[in-house]
């Protein structure tokens, strides 16, 4: 994969208790493996993101595994209660083993 | 453009077997027969593997699907799933299945009650019209399901 842009949008600020919205975008084929190439007749090897967590302060607070049956470029969008300030990091990984990161900052009032 | 090849494959296929001479070597495992793989079964067989034996009850779960997608790659799909995500009363585990892909695993989203709302949307690949089933492990141990059909203009799997 040439370059992986992983894209994160979330509120910088939040009342504790509030409920946010997450929303997240990764460019990525998630070859599914079962296409084949049209000149050579073989099949392309599948390689997806088959991981992709979301950790609040160190805290994994929403996962999922991922199949091929998903998009390319995988969008996710969930929920996140605030608790306290701190940093939210999210982590894509692919088939393979190779790991997409980014991470925000929340500040809880 | 894909879809015409796939069109006219589909059909060439049957005939050769259809004249007792398919003989199909592991190589050149079409799409077809991979597709054949996964149905319904596979999906109720999955889905009682995740109750264990529990009965799989219905409600709790709102789906959010487009009735007909026109593009089979890319079909949005949401659900929210009835929870006071509490840290006694939480949505576990949500599991999201198509009865016709060639695979039928989507996805499963792992929740906690620091999730705040049992709901997530994402989107997925299509091969043609079915039905997206959503299976939701409570805390508790109890099972929900729900299911609705989609209708695809233009599968999207690859070809």
């Amino acid at each position: 994969m040439a370059s992986v842009k992983a894209r994160v949008k979330a509120p910088k600020t939040a009342k504790k208790g509030e409920v946010f919205k997450v929303k997240t975008l990764i460019s990525h084929k998630m070859e599914t493996g079962i296409r084949k190439n049209k000149k050579t007749g073989k099949l392309i090897p599948r390689k997806i993101i088959n991981k992709f967590s979301c950790n609040y302060n160190g805290k994994e607070v929403f996962a999922g595994d991922w199949y091929p049956s998903l998009s390319a470029n995988p969008y996710m969008a969930f929920y996140v209660k605030a608790e306290a300030s701190g940093s939210i990091d999210f982590i894509w990984t692919e088939d393979g083993g190779k790991k997409y990161k980014k991470s925000t900052k929340i500040t809880v009032s | 453009m894909k879809t015409l090849i796939e069109m006219k494959a589909i059909p060439r296929r049957e005939f050769v077997k259809l004249m007792g001479i398919g003989v199909v070597s592991v190589g050149s495992l079409s799409l077809l027969s991979e597709v054949a793989r996964a149905d319904t079964n596979d999906v109720n067989s999955a889905m009682s593997k995740i109750a264990g034996g529990k009965k799989i009850q219905s409600g709790k779960i709102t789906l959010d699907l487009p009735q007909i997608a026109e593009n089979g790659n890319t079909v949005p799909v949401g659900f929210t799933v009835d929870s006071p995500m509490t840290d006694n009363d939480y949505v576990k585990t949500v599991h999201l299945f198509s009865d016709k892909n060639p695979r039928h695993e989507v996805a499963s989203f792992h929740f906690s009650p620091a999730s705040g709302k049992a709901s997530a949307s994402t989107r997925m690949r299509m091969i043609k019209t079915q039905n997206v089933i959503v299976v939701a492990e409570m805390s508790n141990g109890s099972v929900y399901s729900g299911k609705k059909e989609v209708k695809v203009t233009i599968g999207g799997c690859g070809g």
